[in-house]
Formats: C-alpha cells, structure tokens, sequence
C-alpha cells in the first residue's frame, strides 16, 4: 500500500489549536486571514508578472479577485492564453470553459413587481463584470494548478453576430465536453473543436437557453411566485381569493 | 457413444499423432471469422449508471472499440434557474445536483455570497457546517463502499453500505428536518442550531463508521475476487486526468496530492483541523476503493475533531431581512465527495444572481470515459463506471 506521506503545509499549527477548549473562537481564526492573503497576493503578482510579459499585447485587463485572478485576453490570444497558463504557469488542471451573456433580459410584464421580494429583479442596463467586457458575449475559463495550488480565470470578447474563438481541446481534453456545452447554451462556436455536437439538449431543439433573450418558458406561462398561488383553507378559499383580488387592484 | 467405448474398440484403427493433429488447431484459430463491430446501448437505465445515463459502446467481440456517453436526460437547466431565482431560493436548487451529498453542494454557493456581501458567518456555524459536510462525505462514500462490491458480483457490501449510511442519515436528519435536500445554509449562518444531545450522538455514530470501514477493508479489499476484478482496471494517468478536470478521490487516486480542504482557498474550519490526504499511486479502480475507504476514515476523525472544538455562540450573523448581493464576481470552489464543485456568480447587485457557473465534478469525471474505455472489455466497463462514481444530477445539472 502507497502509504505516501503528506506535504504537512497547513496541518501542523492547526493541531496544537484545535483541541484547546476555547470557547469563544476570535483567536484561533483571526491568524488564518492575514495568512492566507498574503499567500494569495504573492502568487496572484507572479501570474500577473508571468501572463504580462508573456502575453505582452494581448492582455486587456486583468484583476485580482477574491484569491483570484481574472485576466481579458484578446480573442485571437484565446489559445496562446492557455498554452501560457498550461506550459509556463504549470495549470494542468482545467476547471470549466463557459459563456456569458452580459445583456440585461428583457423585461416581461409581471415578471417582477416592486417590493415582491421573491422575484428577483433584473437589471437594466449593461454593465461589464470583472476585467470589464466589450460587447455582449463573453467566453471564460478557469484553470488551476495542481502543483502550485493556484487558479486563474480567462476572459475574451466574443464578436455578437459571429461569436466564434479557438477551441481549448489540443491544451485540455477535456474542454471538449465543456465546449459543447457553451456552444448549444450560448451558440458560440469553437475553431478545431472535433464535433460539436448537442451535449445536452435534443437534437430538435432550437434556440441557445442561456441567452438573456431566451426565456424561461415556465415563467412565462406561469408568474411564479405570486399572489395569485396563496391558496386559502377549502372553507375560506371564497374569501381568500376575495382578499387576494382586492390587494391586487390595491398594488 | 461415449469417448470411453471408441478408445477401447478402435484404438488401433485411430492413432492419433498430436504433431498431425497442430496443425488443425491452429487453423482454426487463424480462421477469420467476420464479427462486426456490434452497437450496445449501455443505459439509459442500467444499475450501473446511478441514473439515467447512456454509453453507447461499440464491440468487437468482448472488447470496447469506442464508447460514447450521452448525456442530458436530467438536464433541468439549474444555470438558467437561478437567474430567475433570489438568492436564498437558490440553495434549494443546488441541494438537487449532487444529491448523495446535499450539503456539500450548499456550502459553496453560500460562501460566495458571504464573501461577496463581506458577511462571515459565526464560528459555530462554521464547525457545523464543517460536521455536516463531512458527514454528507460519509454517506456518499459509505454508498459507494457498498456499491461498488454490488457491481463486480457482491452482493454482501451493498447491504453494509445502506445499514451504516442510514445511521448518518438519521444524524443529518435530526439536525436539518431533511434526510436527503437539508436546505438548512443561510447566507450569514444557518436556520437552526443542533438539536440537545446531538453531539454525543454524532460521537457514538462516528464509532461505527470506523467499523464499517474495517469491514469493508476485511470484505471487499482483502477479498481475492474483488481485487481480480478491480487491480489494473481503468488506469488514470494523473497529467491526463487533470488535463481531463478529473478531481477529488479519482485523481488523488492517480497519486496527485491536491485536496481544496487544505490546498484551495480557506473556507470552513478545516485550516484548525489536523486531516491527512490520501493517495494512491495506482490510478486504477482498486485504488480509487482504497483512496475513498482512507477518506471515509478520516472524514470521521475530522468530525470528531470538530466535536471536540465546537464552540458556543450564535449560529447566525446580522444580514439584512432581504438579501441583496453587492455588485461583482466571485468564483468559489470546494472540496466535495465527488470531486470539486465550483460557483462562478456574477452579482448586479440584487436580489438574485445575475449568472452562476456551476462547476459540478461528475461532469468532468465522466467526460474522461471515453478515453478510459478503449480497448476494455465488457465486464470491465461497469468496474469502471462504479469505481468513477458520478452522480447523474451532478453531470446534467
């Protein structure tokens, strides 16, 4: 039995304060944030010194996020991105590759009335996300390092009428299941993809769901949640609905 | 007529020289029998799946010249949901994906949301969450445990498997009001606290998951048939599993030590706990047995370290009565029984989430199978697929 022995990084100072009854807990967890930011930092400036100068040009913006770092990259450097991530950032591990549609739904009538807090409103207007974002589609992935124990996410703009952009499948096998996600959800298409066929949805199917001008077809057949699904005891349903009725035409 | 009674009658008239008789026996197996490649629809219900998922696998005799997953008879769309959803709402989606471990599914999702309107949620809160997430690894793996014997010819282990993952159940419970989707997260803390006498329960159970461990060890590993049937089956090599974005006990299985526990971003208590990380050098179905038997062990002792260190105090923090995430994005990422789950949630500052990622680990693992199938032979296959184990809710979301 490979009985290996394991790299004690962040086992050892744990020991000696976990078993300490100590009841009110301040202490013990105050030493771990100031720790782990500073880790995060550090690594977070070497692969933004390392994706810069290899990059060069092709690096619009980049941020840190939250331990993380969120980088646009041209869409021509797509792939050159990855290979940099993958050779030179020692990211073996791809996470996901998916899409994002930044254009605020379109609005439907009853969907979301003021101070109904169960129906979460929209936006309404276009705002860019982290690293900001030129038009309407974007693709994004996360890499991570095994070795390392660090991630990155990418970022590129996708042209709205032809959103089409490098396919990971030569750096990572397996984006080709995450891109024939993205393609069906988002109708994004991936160059050098080996087939990108219908993942999930059937072969009829027409239309990209994860757009935000595709709707959600059982709200729109149906407002959910809503006054209207209140359904009073059997013996007062009459004046249930009657109250329900009234506090409608009242908002 | 019986061989007996032409040997003894016509021995002389039949001499059989066997150097004459070769060349017979080898014509016969050169002989080129057209087989053709035979089309075998493994699924979509099949025991094997934990669901509705299909292979498609083509044959040639006994052997898998290529197999092709199909996937989606689940699909529920849970990325488009939860634009329509408020936050709060959303953990009640999550707990459907991976619902062998409903808790472990919640955690991440709401540590985004924590972390994106800067609330932290009470120690307390934070230890039961710990426990509850290690207990949901318990069931999940003690499932597998028992399972995994039921598909290569076991049956025994199965019923092993359900008795001592009922006791985990009931712990999960009493504590949440649900067996299978607790919903029991709350940005900021949780619903409840523990029910009286709920840690010394927790405590004698933890005792008889150790036991089972060592009845698996001693029924299923140390049996000769089983490791037949496991040893060199379905091997990963690490560089192409990661590559492939296979993750938790199937590539520590390959002998990579990552465990977001102790190597991701710190979240829960686990940075307090002293827990090791197992591998496995092998890569194969036998060792991924080994590599979850060792966790199932160690999740235990983590839980009742956890026990040791719980502290008093409120399980909730101040959030607002209507929750509303400030603007931005956030990508958190846990590690779960089956792999690593992730949460990338883009916030535009109200009620719900704008887009959410998720990120599900049966996802990945699966999509290595058809590499992973290639050239195997029939029984194998469902070696494989059982010593995988994904969850169909995790892969279609």
């Amino acid at each position: 039995m490979p009985d290996e022995p394991v790299t004690p990084e962040a086992a050892p100072p744990a020991p000696s304060d976990a078993p300490t009854p100590t009841p009110p807990d301040a202490p013990a967890t105050v030493p771990a944030p100031p720790d782990a930011p500073a880790t995060v930092s550090v690594s977070a400036e070497e692969i933004l010194a390392t994706l810069n100068s290899a990059l060069g040009d092709a690096v619009i913006e980049a941020q840190p996020l939250f331990g993380d770092v969120v980088m646009r990259v041209r869409t021509d450097a797509w792939l050159r991105a990855g290979e940099v991530a993958r050779d030179q950032l020692d990211c073996d591990y791809l996470s996901f590759i998916s899409g994002i549609d930044w254009m605020p739904a379109p609005k439907e009538e009853g969907a979301e009335a003021d101070g109904d807090t169960s129906t979460p409103a929209q936006p309404t207007e276009m705002t860019p996300g982290a690293a900001g974002a030129a038009g309407r589609f974007q693709v994004f992935a996360h890499v991570q390092s095994t070795t390392r124990k660090w991630g990155m996410t990418f970022k590129a703009d996708l042209d709205e009428n032809n959103p089409s952009v490098d396919s990971w499948v030569s750096l990572y096998p397996g984006a080709n299941w995450h891109e024939r996600e993205c393609a069906e959800m988002f109708g994004f298409e991936f160059v050098g993809h080996p087939g990108l066929r219908l993942l999930y949805l059937p072969a009829a199917f027409e239309g990209h769901p994860l757009r935000k001008d595709f709707p959600l077809l059982a709200r729109v057949v149906k407002p959910w949640p809503g006054i209207v699904n209140v359904e009073g005891m059997p013996e007062t349903a009459a004046v249930a609905t009657e109250e329900a009725d009234s506090g409608d035409t009242n908002a | 007529m019986s061989t007996t009674d032409t040997t003894a009658s016509g021995a002389s008239d039949f001499a059989i020289d066997p150097a004459s008789m070769r060349h017979l026996a080898e014509a016969r197996v050169n002989v080129e029998l057209d087989t053709g490649d035979m089309v075998l629809n493994l699924g979509p219900q099949h025991p094997a799946t934990h669901g509705t998922f299909r292979l498609v696998v083509r044959l040639d005799g006994e052997r898998v010249i290529s197999a092709d997953p199909v996937i989606g008879y689940m699909h529920r769309g849970y990325e488009k949901i939860t634009e329509f959803r408020t936050y709060p709402q959303v953990t009640t989606l999550i707990n459907r994906i991976d619902w062998l471990s409903s808790f472990a599914n919640e955690v991440p999702f709401v540590a985004a949301a924590e972390k994106l309107m800067d609330v932290e949620a009470p120690p307390r809160a934070q230890y039961i969450r710990t426990i509850l997430t290690e207990l949901s690894r318990i069931a999940t793996f003690l499932l597998f445990l028992g399972e995994m014997g039921l598909q290569v010819g076991a049956l025994t282990p199965a019923f092993y498997g359900f008795r001592d993952r009922e006791h985990i159940l009931n712990l999960i419970e009493s504590a949440t009001g649900g067996r299978f989707h607790p919903n029991f997260n709350r940005i900021g803390g949780l619903k409840d606290d523990l029910p009286w006498g709920w840690l010394a329960e927790c405590r004698s159970t933890m005792q008889i998951v150790f036991d089972a461990c060592d009845t698996f060890e001693n029924l299923v590993l140390g049996n000769e048939i089983f490791a037949a049937r496991c040893k060199g089956i379905g091997i990963i090599p690490p560089e192409l599993g990661a590559a492939y974005g296979v993750s938790g006990s199937n590539l520590r299985a390959s002998g990579v030590d990552w465990d977001l526990r102790r190597d991701g971003d710190p979240y829960l208590v686990y940075s307090e706990l002293d827990f090791k990380v197992w591998t496995h050098s092998d890569g194969d179905s036998f060792a991924r047995y080994w590599v979850r038997l060792q966790e199932t062990r160690e999740s235990a002792r983590m839980v009742l370290q956890c026990l040791d260190a719980i502290p008093a105090g409120p399980i909730m923090t101040k959030v607002p009565l209507i929750i509303k995430v400030p603007k931005g994005e956030i990508w958190v990422e846990t590690e779960n029984p089956l792999g690593q789950m992730g949460y990338y949630v883009v916030s535009k500052g109200g009620t719900g989430p704008f887009r959410v990622k998720i990120r599900s680990a049966s996802f990945s693992n699966v999509s290595i199978l058809p590499w992973l199938l290639q050239g195997v032979y029939v029984p194998d296959v469902i070696t494989i697929l059982a010593s995988l184990y994904f969850i169909l809710g995790d892969i279609d979301r």
